[in-house]
């Protein structure tokens, strides 16, 4: 499979290896994933319902014998819920991947940077301010999660300039100074608002806050913009996660190509957890094992942690919501416990093989 | 055919000079070894012409173009460098290391075209490491590795080809046969300067010698003129006996003990 994947078929071997087998194996991989989503659910969807329902709302017309609340579950709510998992999923595996090349270190993920940190204040302060002004939307929280990353990754990279360059050492070091200050101001505003606790603790874990179609609407045009330019950015992270001297002697403008990764990067992620949480694991993992299956030429990884990360967490919120059916489990207690494990037996099969 | 000429090229790191007013013309068509002591500014001369670092004065042209007003894309299409030991970074295969050579010629909304995988293939032929297309860089040798650096540089198709003791790291076997390849690439027509440790080596493969020190050009000319005692006591502190290669009739240099 890996070399078949990495060899393309009836390739002749002198070039790299063509896209398309990777973006046809991601896609089914997601097909699958919100197959079996659509089909998990407190109430039970016959497949021929859900069938005949997707048919009718592509093509029109028709009647059908089935409750009218079979619609309602389906286009309501597990379709938008799904729509938001392979979002954010495809937003933090493709963010993470660029990241790990981006900073040359195995342990980046779309977190680094101080995303996390500000998405997390972000949504408490915005949660507080939600007591004392009871006007504000509920919409405020994602908005303030947003606004949180952004504004903590710009001021990372701002901290991080010394003498007219952005080195990558001093960029991570500023972004796990910050995220310690962010986190612990966090924690003491948590202990503070003993009523909002649970509701922040929820979306530090990770997890579907709701929002019908809203979310996905607000979070589609993030993710698929900050893509487009990750992609275009992939023969520059490329040589990137070599070293900046190789870089720019294959005519890279390190310092820009850098800023436009981290732009892309954070929007995506801003946009991903201000509605789904501070979903942990994925946009570690899922980039590793792209890379361990097809190697690290981005313009075939990105598309593959993409399409991997939205497969893994529209699999990890179907168990989220069924394994202690009808209570929901968080999003991150999943990706962490049912991840980290397949991960590690995939690491120790792999050893010696492509990585980092 | 353009040589490539410095004009009283300046680089200094905070107050440490480390070129002085250089100037230097480099012809195409000839293996032009940079040789000189650890500090002497070989590596820096090398990284002003690759663009890496800016100098403080000076103008570096190929032919009629100032590579120093050049965007680093535009200075990508014209010069190459291979360094001496890169960072291959793992996950990547030969031929996809190969087609980074490529990028300041794609268009990134476009990709690769045919054209270009032909000329990566043409590259890997060149550097001699065509069975090597499939492979993991991480598993290749060193001597291997500076060959895919080469190929490289090759696909980027430039008119300047820099060598940062590119053959620093590699057994004699090894030294000989990259060395035999730059020289090669030399005579078809490219500017290629290679710094070199071993004067031994630069002086059976080199066309020309530039001899450095204290960021100054000490001697330039065929390698009999400036491999002589009195120049490389001057340059590096040791004396040595001059003698010639009875089979090559080029210098050959013999340390001394103390």
């Amino acid at each position: 499979m890996r070399l078949a994947l990495r060899r393309g078929i009836g390739r002749h071997v002198a070039t790299p290896a063509p896209v398309w087998p990777v973006v046809l194996l991601g896609s089914v991989l997601v097909v699958g994933a919100a197959g079996i989503a659509v089909l998990v659910g407190s109430v039970m969807i016959p497949p021929a319902a859900i069938g005949a329902l997707l048919w009718r709302a592509v093509a029109g017309g028709g009647h059908d014998p089935w409750p009218a609340t079979y619609a309602t579950i389906l286009f309501d709510i597990r379709l938008p819920r799904i729509a938001l998992m392979i979002l954010t999923g495809a937003a933090l595996a493709s963010s993470g991947a660029a990241y790990q090349g981006l900073f040359r270190n195995p342990l980046a993920d779309p977190y680094l940077i101080g995303a996390a940190a500000g998405a997390g204040l972000g949504a408490v302060l915005s949660a507080t301010l939600r007591l004392s002004m009871p006007a504000l939307p509920l919409a405020a929280v994602p908005f303030g999660a947003f606004f949180g990353a952004a504004l903590t990754v710009a001021a990372v990279y701002a901290l991080g300039r010394v003498g007219g360059a952005t080195p990558v050492s001093t960029l991570l070091l500023a972004g796990v100074a910050l995220s310690a200050l962010l986190s612990a101001a966090t924690i003491y505003l948590l202990l503070r608002q003993a009523r909002q606790a649970s509701y922040i603790l929820a979306f530090l874990l990770g997890g579907y806050a709701g929002g019908g179609w809203e979310a996905p609407r607000v979070v589609a045009p993030f993710v698929v913009i900050g893509f487009v330019v990750l992609y275009h950015c992939r023969r520059e992270l490329n040589v990137l996660s070599f070293d900046d001297h190789q870089a720019q002697q294959l005519g890279v403008d390190v310092g820009r190509a850098r800023l436009r990764i981290i732009i892309a990067a954070t929007l995506m992620t801003g946009a991903a957890v201000a509605f789904s949480g501070l979903v942990g694991f994925i946009g570690l993992i899922v980039p590793h094992m792209a890379r361990l299956l097809i190697g690290a030429d981005h313009r075939r990884l990105l598309p593959l942690a993409a399409l991997g990360g939205a497969a893994s967490l529209v699999l990890a919120d179907t168990l989220a919501r069924s394994v202690v059916a009808p209570e929901e489990l968080p999003l991150g207690v999943i990706t962490a416990v049912a991840g980290v494990p397949f991960f590690l037996w995939v690491l120790r099969r792999a050893r010696g093989a492509a990585f980092f | 055919m353009d040589p490539l000429r410095l004009s009283a090229v300046s680089i200094a790191y905070g107050v440490r000079q480390a070129l002085c007013h250089v100037s230097l013309d480099v012809p195409a068509g000839a293996l032009v070894a940079l040789v000189g002591p650890n500090g002497s500014g070989k590596s820096s001369l090398l990284h002003a012409i690759a663009g890496t670092v800016t100098p403080q004065s000076g103008t570096i042209h190929l032919g009629d173009t100032a590579l120093t007003t050049l965007t680093a894309t535009a200075r990508a299409r014209l010069v190459a460098s291979v360094p001496q030991s890169a960072r291959l970074a793992e996950g990547f295969s030969v031929a996809e290391v190969v087609m980074m050579g490529r990028m300041p010629h794609i268009d990134p909304w476009r990709g690769s075209r045919h054209h270009d995988a032909a000329i990566v293939a043409e590259a890997m032929h060149a550097a001699g490491i065509e069975s090597l297309a499939d492979r993991w860089v991480g598993q290749l040798s060193g001597g291997e590795q500076q060959r895919v650096l080469i190929a490289r540089a090759l696909a980027q198709q430039p008119r300047v080809l820099l060598l940062d003791e590119a053959t620093a790291h590699l057994d004699v076997h090894h030294q000989i046969s990259i060395l035999g390849l730059v020289r090669t690439l030399a005579h078809q027509g490219r500017v290629v300067l290679a710094a070199l440790h071993d004067l031994n080596l630069a002086a059976l493969y080199a066309d020309h010698l530039v001899l450095l020190a204290h960021g100054t050009v000490l001697a330039s000319g065929p390698p009999a003129q400036v491999l002589t005692a009195a120049l490389i006591e001057q340059a590096f502190g040791v004396s040595v006996i001059i003698a010639t290669h009875p089979f090559h009739g080029t210098p050959l240099v013999m340390l001394r003990d103390r």
